[in-house]
């Protein structure tokens, strides 16, 4: 396979759309070449984008119950992660940030274990190895590295895995994503770089952190195509990480995807949006809502009708219902647990430690019983 | 036995390990064709291919996460940072991610990979190639800091780390790097977490590690002349640490002196001193006492005799321990 270069690594002029905000098919012009997915796809993304907002909105519900520490919502940009999610195989690998949990609700995690860093019980729930998804990561663009060490191993093995990793405009600006950017194309590791572009990096706005034409011009500096896509539909978000995935796996190395989006909430439930954005800027984003996009297409498709919309909103209230009832139920590791897991077998001065904090535990019930 | 010098030694460790274990894979910059600027990766991407020894782009802090991704997936990846100064574009991949993965994880994610730094000075090196860093390795939790003074333990250490569930930052001295010994390879010397009695004896002990064990060697043999009779013991690993066998000597003794050439302001030889202070207040005869780096940027080569600790200043501290009351 003969690596594309120049002018072949520029992304189209505009981001990639196969479904408009309206729920009918865009021009063809902005299609790039990528076709729609067939209809049980589209209704498979659409089922785990009702999923994934409940799941969102559940848990965003639970911060303000006091029942979650903090959680940064995905509110408004559900068709992008559920999308980059579902264009991959179960046995690709996902590098996920603190903003991806509805990528890994999407990936068949437990919601509790997603959740249980953002409870405060410890600060990963779930297995990564298990799940072939690494921790959620909070130090920006520290994961991109790791995704390209990942999939180099994979290949190194003969095996045709992929990699992606998810990553903000704001990650963009850090050292990290340029180091595996360059790493990534010069040893052709399988990974999509899947940048979710909300327009802000908590406050700052975008212009704030380029001067580049688009994100995904970034890409053609490390001889890597770039591809700008709608990230509210969810459609071409399927097809363009798709076709990525799938040049990885065939050994035409790595692929940067710009997803255009907007988050609807704040950064977190501490952050105050209206500091820094406009409620009439929300309102247009409103108009683009990923969900809305394609339930409208899939009834003027004759694909959705109302009895299978009722029962996948069920479903959804099943899975939010059911993660009320589980969450508090994770139990709090105990405090030989802040020791057990530093090395393989804890040091000589870690077992100190951990005696002294046990008697501490002790004399404290003792004197608590009393 | 032959004449071995510690560059050898670890050369031969990486060799050993390459032949042994198809998952371990030697990287980084100028590690290929050039052998490392030290020579130390001579000869095995000749002997063992490019798939096992090979150089990256420049970016050390890529090197060591794509590192971490590499022992999360199978593979045993031991890194060469050129100069000590020059990882600390990695230190945010070291501190955030290679040290915590499996605490993060509870164990479900280990990570077993090696860095390796040529660190320390006394090489007439110009700035940012003499850094004595390993407070800020061994001051973060996760970390197993190793910083082998001998051809032997540069092997045997070496071996273990690579072999090691969990990542080890290997500090290689290099003004010791030259250094001969005669020596029987592959060694198998003490594991980590044991420290080595090098010199015994009876009125004071002297506790050092990597470049500073020769110093204390010599300024031991020295103390002889003075009447003293040395006790030096290396520390091979400071994390984890061996306080037992320090504070063995100590009890025996009853005198401490530690030698390290890092400045010595919230340093390995300050922790040191603080332990022996905390555990062996009874039987001490005087205050402990630290010979340590000057707390300044390291010198220019012209001026780096006036920071590194060298065998008067430690027969001076000697001096120091209260010889009149025993
Ligand atoms: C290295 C680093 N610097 C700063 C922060 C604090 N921080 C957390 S999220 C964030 C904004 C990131 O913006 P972006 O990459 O666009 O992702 P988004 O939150 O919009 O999904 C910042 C500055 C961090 N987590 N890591
Ligand atoms: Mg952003």
């Amino acid at each position: 396979m003969v690596a594309p270069s120049g002018s072949a690594l520029l992304p189209p002029p505009e981001p990639v759309q196969l479904i408009d905000p309206q729920g009918a098919r865009a021009p063809e012009a902005r299609a790039a070449g990528h076709a729609v997915p067939d209809a049980a796809t589209l209704l498979a993304a659409h089922r785990a984008l009702v999923r994934g907002r409940r799941f969102d909105r559940q848990a965003t519900a639970l911060v303000k119950q006091g029942r979650l520490a903090v959680y940064p919502s995905a509110h408004g940009q559900e068709a992008a992660e559920v999308g980059a999610v579902l264009a991959l195989r179960a046995t690709d690998w996902l590098f996920p940030t603190y903003r991806d949990s509805v990528a890994l609700v999407t990936r068949g995690i437990d919601p509790v274990e997603v959740l249980t860093l953002l409870r405060g019980d410890w600060h990963c729930g779930y297995d990564p190895i298990a799940h072939r998804t690494g921790p959620q990561c909070t130090p920006l663009a520290t994961q991109a590295p790791h995704a390209v060490g990942v999939a180099y191993a994979a290949r190194a093995r003969g095996e045709d895995t992929v990699v992606l990793a998810f990553l903000g405009d704001g990650a963009t600006s850090e050292g990290d994503f340029h180091e595996a950017m360059n790493f990534a194309a010069v040893f052709q590791a399988p990974v999509v770089f899947f940048v979710q572009n909300n327009r802000y990096a908590i406050s700052v706005p975008l212009a704030r952190q380029t001067a580049a034409p688009s994100l995904a011009h970034k890409a053609v500096g490390y001889g890597v195509p770039g591809i700008g896509v709608d990230g509210n539909d969810v459609a071409a978000v399927l097809a363009v990480v798709g076709a990525a995935a799938e040049r990885a796996r065939t050994g035409g190395g790595p692929t940067l995807v710009e997803a255009h989006t907007y988050r609807m909430d704040a950064h977190t439930n501490a952050d105050d949006a209206s500091r820094y954005r406009s409620d009439e800027e929300v309102a247009a984003w409103r108009d683009r809502d990923p969900l809305d996009r394609i339930t409208a297409h899939l009834r003027g498709a004759g694909l959705l009708d109302a009895a299978l919309e009722a029962e996948i909103a069920a479903q959804a209230e099943a899975d939010a219902a059911d993660l009320r009832e589980r969450l508090p139920a994770g139990p709090v590791p105990g405090g030989d647990e802040l020791f057990a897991h530093v090395y393989a077998s804890p040091t000589p001065q870690l077992r100190d430690q951990a005696e002294r904090l046990r008697a501490e535990q002790a004399a404290d019930e003792l004197e608590d019983a009393r | 036995m032959s004449s071995v010098t510690v560059a050898q030694a670890i050369n031969t460790a990486l060799a050993d390990a390459l032949a042994e274990d198809p998952s371990v894979v030697v990287f980084g910059e100028d590690v290929g064709a050039l052998g490392g600027v030290f020579r130390i990766t001579d000869g095995l991407t000749g002997a063992y291919g490019e798939d096992r020894c090979f150089d990256t782009p420049l970016a050390e802090s890529g090197i060591v996460g794509v590192a971490v991704g590499m022992a999360m997936n199978g593979l045993r990846p031991v890194v060469e940072m050129q100069f000590d100064a020059f990882a600390y574009p990695a230190f945010e991949q070291i501190a955030s991610h290679v040290a915590k993965m499996r605490n993060r994880t509870r164990g479900a994610v280990t990570l077993p990979m090696v860095i390796r730094i040529p660190y320390a000075g006394g090489i007439g090196g110009v700035e940012h190639h003499c850094d004595s860093s390993e407070s800020y390795y061994a001051h973060t939790p996760g970390l197993t800091v190793v910083t082998p003074a001998t051809a032997e333990d540069a092997y045997s250490l070496l071996r273990e780390a690579i072999a090691s569930p969990d990542p080890v930052i290997f500090l290689e001295p290099k003004r010791l790097y030259w250094s001969r010994a005669e020596a029987t390879l592959p060694a198998k010397t003490e594991p980590f977490g044991r420290a080595a009695v090098r010199r015994a004896g009876r009125d004071a002990t002297l506790v050092a590690y990597g470049p500073s064990v020769p110093v204390a060697m010599q300024a031991a043999e020295a103390a002889v002349a003075e009447g003293w009779d040395l006790e030096v013991v290396d520390l091979r690993t400071l994390v984890p640490l061996d306080d037992a066998t320090v504070m063995a000597s100590v009890a025996k003794t009853g005198r401490a002196v530690v030698v390290a050439e890092a400045q010595g302001f919230a340093s390995v030889a300050s922790e040191v001193a603080a332990r022996i202070a905390e555990q062996c207040f009874h039987v001490l005869e005087a205050p402990v006492r630290r010979v340590t780096g000057l707390d300044i940027p390291y010198p220019p080569p012209k001026l780096e005799h006036h920071h590194l600790p060298n065998v008067d200043r430690v027969l001076d501290a000697v001096a120091t321990l209260q010889w009149e009351d025993a």
